[in-house]
């Protein structure tokens, strides 16, 4: 099928997320669109599958313009879509939400699933997928969650599927698998459009790249384009791609993490057994795919979970035990996953946000009454050090961007002295100029001899800022590892094989992988 | 807080090594159920068994002019209480040894104890009663006919439920749909005609829920709440200033007479059980087996399933999510505008103020024992039923326990319920939460 866009523009109450964009994508063709976190890709992709309608511009399928009022329509002429975050019912099985909307039915509307169940036995035999028709949703990995999404797209026949971000959640050898998968469906005529920021993958799958910046396109390059010139595309402006860090002098194990356990709510070990220690002026960086214990880890230091067992030792005292605001006041700088909900209060402004974690003592505060000058002064202060944009330090948290509200998380955090500083996802969702900037500041609170925690699920964030990697598997450390290892190294950790284990394979196999190293970028854009 | 958990954490159960592509399922313990097995066993030991009465404890099951008079059932207390106890305390090991090896807990086992521990009690206390002798047919039949109208307010709150859309409003349904009936039956004399009025009033409640909850995004509870105040001070005053006055043109509404349907009405027990009902009685029946059949084995089914569970993977597949709950909100308003005029139509001949008394909140409570699954709330509404029926049973009788006691069981077993004592109660994921596009 041969997709194309004429000056699609979509705006939200004035403010325009797409401006007129022209996008052509022709059949069996891998068209990959690159843009960072925010640049409209999201939007346009909603817009051509129906979820948005277009403020102006039209779609043409196979040369004819179609108008869709619903994803129903844009899948009727043939367009699926695998959204970022999946559209499945966990407590259905795989066939029942395969069937939703598109149900066999037989006398009265009663359900006929045997047909479902063999289109789905079809296609995943057909393209490998091993996908069991009567698993429930719930049950399954996301790689395969993600696969039942494809099929759901391709029982429909689809002939245009859209794959938004698919390897955010995705261990490195699932996302090579993803790969692999769509080189079979272009083979068999399936065009494919690839939302990422991340230039690797891009490189690795496309056959055609539009950049996408602030809502327009900014450009088109072939798969071939260095790295760096795709990526001063996407950033509007020439990328440093080093850092310049000198390598870490690390002190005295200043925290020491020992047989830790937490329960998830549900009761089952989120956390098991984990011991590490980390030093004075070194970055200890936890890898792993989302969801295997770093949060729970994390938030066990930060006293957040209740069913924490072991020890927790900073500078000697225990942590564990304490509440957290004992644990802040010992000196423990936070900057939580999700800013939006834990790291900000967003209808506070950012004058406010930025005295969060000092409202109630002296100098912010006298008694019961706050001290407005101070946290005015303050605010000037840290706005102007941190570069933080904003009309004025009364602007609300909300109406800033995420590069932005992460400054003040970090402002906030780095306000008063540290003896140990924990960053879970630091740049997730942020522009690659505050990433940059981002980094070089937690570089600097490593240098000044403060042992950090950086958590993230980029792999080359973890490479970029660790001194040593630790990496979690099912709430289980796979080991500690030096911060130059390799990515297949890495890779095979994130899928569960501890430190020899991956050493070995890597050593006895020397196979190119599918994905070639590039050089670093700032954070996870690479 | 620590707690002792880890030690129960299940050994073996984390998938290893660099298999990827299957998830070990864990099972999550829930020792709650296992807590509630014992200390009902306890209780059954304590005072079914050990503090049996010496009488025997007769049940009639027929009663005179019966095609088929079957004999009066005497069951010795104190024996049939050990027995009992006995299998309440087998069930409560094995569900403890479930626990402990990690496997999950059969249904049958929830109803057999279930069962086990109501005879224990129902052989308990007519044994000890100054008459111990009560007819079961009229314990079992009043039992129904006092869940009649919870039945259909369950119903109401599984349909609304299950698509997404909390329905507190049970009660102000009920209640509006029983004056419904009340003056249209009035008017026209023609019962019909009251039971169509009926399922319009519950219509019109659940209108303003829908308008209020989906299409201006108000908070679910509170505009349930709200109608249920509504409606009981709207009936209360049109009560006053029309039908008090004007009782013979506008509260005096013709009787839904029952009638038994050849044949099955002579099968002993379940005959006069089931098949000597109302017309309403006899829908009950039939709108739970629909509601049942519709939700889990229809496309429908499966749509309005989806909406209530994850409204924006329903949006993504073309379905409209709001249309779905609009239409789910209605229909449940239907239903228990149709229960609301039994108390009009079958129960007394009149309306009067409140006459629902809370059996819209009991319909709720059912809702969340029976798992939003019409089949278990019909089950739970009819144990509220026989809580509430078996306390006028044992006044006749003259029990030792106080009738108050009984009146509140209905309630102390509700409760137990939601606490999770009985299981885990899971509700759709996206109940209460209005869907907005994009």
């Amino acid at each position: 099928m041969k997709l194309e866009l004429q000056g699609i523009t979509k705006s939200f109450d004035g403010f325009v997320a797409n401006d007129s964009v022209d996008l052509v994508v022709e059949p069996g063709q891998v068209h990959c669109l690159l843009g960072e976190n925010g640049a409209g890709k999201s939007t346009l992709m909603n817009v051509l599958f129906g979820l948005y309608e277009p403020t102006a511009g039209r779609i043409l399928v196979d040369g004819k313009p179609v108008v869709f009022r619903g994803p129903g329509d844009a899948m009727a002429a043939g367009i699926g879509m695998v959204h970022q975050h999946f559209m499945l019912i966990p407590v259905f099985t795989v066939a029942e939400n395969v069937a939703l909307g598109n149900e066999s039915t037989g006398v009265g509307g009663i359900l006929n699933l045997e047909e479902t169940r063999r289109s789905i036995k079809e296609i995943s035999d057909r393209y490998g997928f091993d996908v069991d028709p009567d698993a429930l949703v719930e049950d399954l990995p996301v790689g395969v969650q993600q696969r039942v999404e494809i099929i759901k797209a391709l029982v429909r026949k689809a002939n245009l599927l859209i794959l938004d971000e698919p390897t955010a959640v995705l261990t490195p050898r699932e996302t090579d698998e993803l790969i692999s998968i769509i080189g079979q469906l272009t083979d068999s005529g399936t065009s494919i459009i690839f939302i990422s920021h991340k230039l690797r993958e891009v490189k690795a799958v496309s056959d055609k790249i539009t950049v996408i910046r602030r809502g327009k396109v900014v450009g088109t390059a072939n798969p071939d384009a260095p790295a760096t010139e795709l990526a001063s595309l996407m950033v509007g402006r020439a990328v440093d791609l080093s850092l310049g860090r000198t390598p870490a002098i690390p002190g005295d194990a200043i925290l020491q993490v020992r047989g830790l356990n937490v329960l998830s709510e549900t009761g089952i070990p989120a956390v098991d057994q984990v011991s590490f220690d980390v030093h004075a002026g070194e970055i200890l960086a936890v890898a792993g795919v989302q969801g295997n214990g770093q949060t729970e880890l994390v938030e066990a230091i930060m006293g957040l979970q209740d069913k924490a067992t072991g020890s927790i030792l900073l500078g000697g005292a225990e942590l564990l035990g304490r509440n957290v605001k004992d644990i802040i006041n010992s000196g423990v700088g936070y900057v939580p996953e999700d800013r939006s909900t834990d790291g900000l209060i967003s209808s506070f402004t950012i004058a406010e946000n930025l005295i969060l974690n000092r409202y109630d003592h002296a100098p912010m505060a006298q008694g019961v009454a706050l001290k407005l000058p101070a946290i005015a002064a303050n605010a000037k202060e840290k706005v102007a050090e941190y570069d933080i944009r904003a009309g004025s330090s009364q602007a609300l948290a909300s109406t800033l961007s995420g590069g932005n509200q992460q400054k003040i998380v970090l402002a906030r955090e780095f306000s008063r002295p540290l003896k140990l500083f924990i960053a879970a996802q630091p740049t997730r969702g942020v522009d690659v100029g505050s990433i940059e900037f981002l980094h070089r500041r937690i570089l600097a609170e490593r240098d000044a001899g403060t042992p950090v925690i950086i958590v993230s699920t980029e792999l080359d964030e973890v490479m970029e800022l660790g001194d040593r990697i630790a990496v979690l598997f099912h709430g289980q450390l796979m080991g500690i590892v030096p911060g130059n290892t390799s990515r297949d190294i890495l890779g095979l950790m994130m899928a569960g094989a501890n430190a020899e284990e991956a050493l070995a394979e890597v050593a006895a196999q020397q196979v190119p992988t599918t994905i070639k190293d590039e050089p670093t970028l700032p954070g996870g854009i690479a | 807080m620590k707690t002792t958990e880890s030690t129960h954490a299940a050994p073996g159960h984390r998938a290893s090594g660099k298999n990827t592509g299957t998830v070990v399922p864990v099972l999550v313990r829930d020792r709650k159920p296992v807590i509630g097995y014992g200390i009902g066993a306890l209780i059954a030991l304590l005072f079914f068994a050990i503090g049996a009465p010496s009488a025997l404890a007769t049940f009639r099951l027929s009663s005179a002019g019966d095609a088929v008079e079957l004999p009066p059932l005497a069951i010795p207390s104190a024996a049939a209480g050990w027995v009992l106890a006995a299998l309440l305390v087998a069930a409560t090991v094995y569900a403890w040894l479930n626990l402990r090896a990690g496997r999950k807990n059969p249904g049958w086992l929830a109803l057999t104890y279930g069962l086990a521990f109501l005879m224990a009690f129902l052989i308990w206390v007519v044994g000890s009663a100054n008459n111990p002798n009560i007819s079961l047919i009229t314990l079992l039949g009043g039992s129904i006919a006092l869940a009649l109208p919870m039945v259909f307010g369950s119903l109401s709150g599984v349909l609304s439920e299950r698509s997404g859309v909390v329905n507190i409003a049970i009660e102000g349904q009920l209640l509006l749909g029983a004056f419904a009936a009340a003056v249209g039956g009035s008017i026209t004399q023609n019962v019909y005609v009251a039971l169509i009025c009926a399922a319009v009033g519950g219509v019109v409640v659940s209108a303003l829920l829908a308008l209020f909850a989906i299409k201006y995004l108000v908070n679910q509870i509170i505009v349930g709440v709200v109608l249920n105040v509504l409606v009981s001070g709207l009936t209360a005053f049109l009560f006053g200033t029309l039908l008090a006055p004007n009782a013979d043109a506008l509260n005096s509404p013709p009787r839904l007479r029952s009638f038994s349907i050849p044949g099955l009405a002579d099968i002993p027990i379940l005959g006069p059980l089931l098949f000597r009902q109302t017309l309403l009685g006899y829908l009950m029946f039939v709108a739970v087996a629909i509601v049942w059949f519709a939700l889990y084995k229809t496309r429908w089914g499966l749509r309005v399933r989806a909406v209530g569970e994850h409204p924006k993977a329903a949006d993504t597949v073309g379905i409209n999510v709001n249309r779905t709950r609009v239409i789910n909100v209605l229909i449940g308003g239907a239903v228990a505008g149709l229960g609301g005029s039994y108390y009009t139509l079958v129960s007394v001949s009149q309306f009067s103020r409140d006459m629902t008394a809370g059996a819209g909140f009991i319909a709720l409570a059912a809702l969340i024992f029976g798992r939003w699954n019409p089949l278990g709330a019909f089950f739970a509404a009819l144990l509220f039923g026989f809580a509430t029926n078996l306390q006028y049973v044992l006044a006749q009788a003259g029990t030792a326990v106080p009738s108050q006691f009984m009146a509140m069981l209905p309630y102390v077993v509700t409760i137990f319920a939601v606490a999770g004592l009985v299981g885990k109660s899971r509700g759709p994921a996206a109940a209460g939460e209005p869907y907005v596009k994009g």
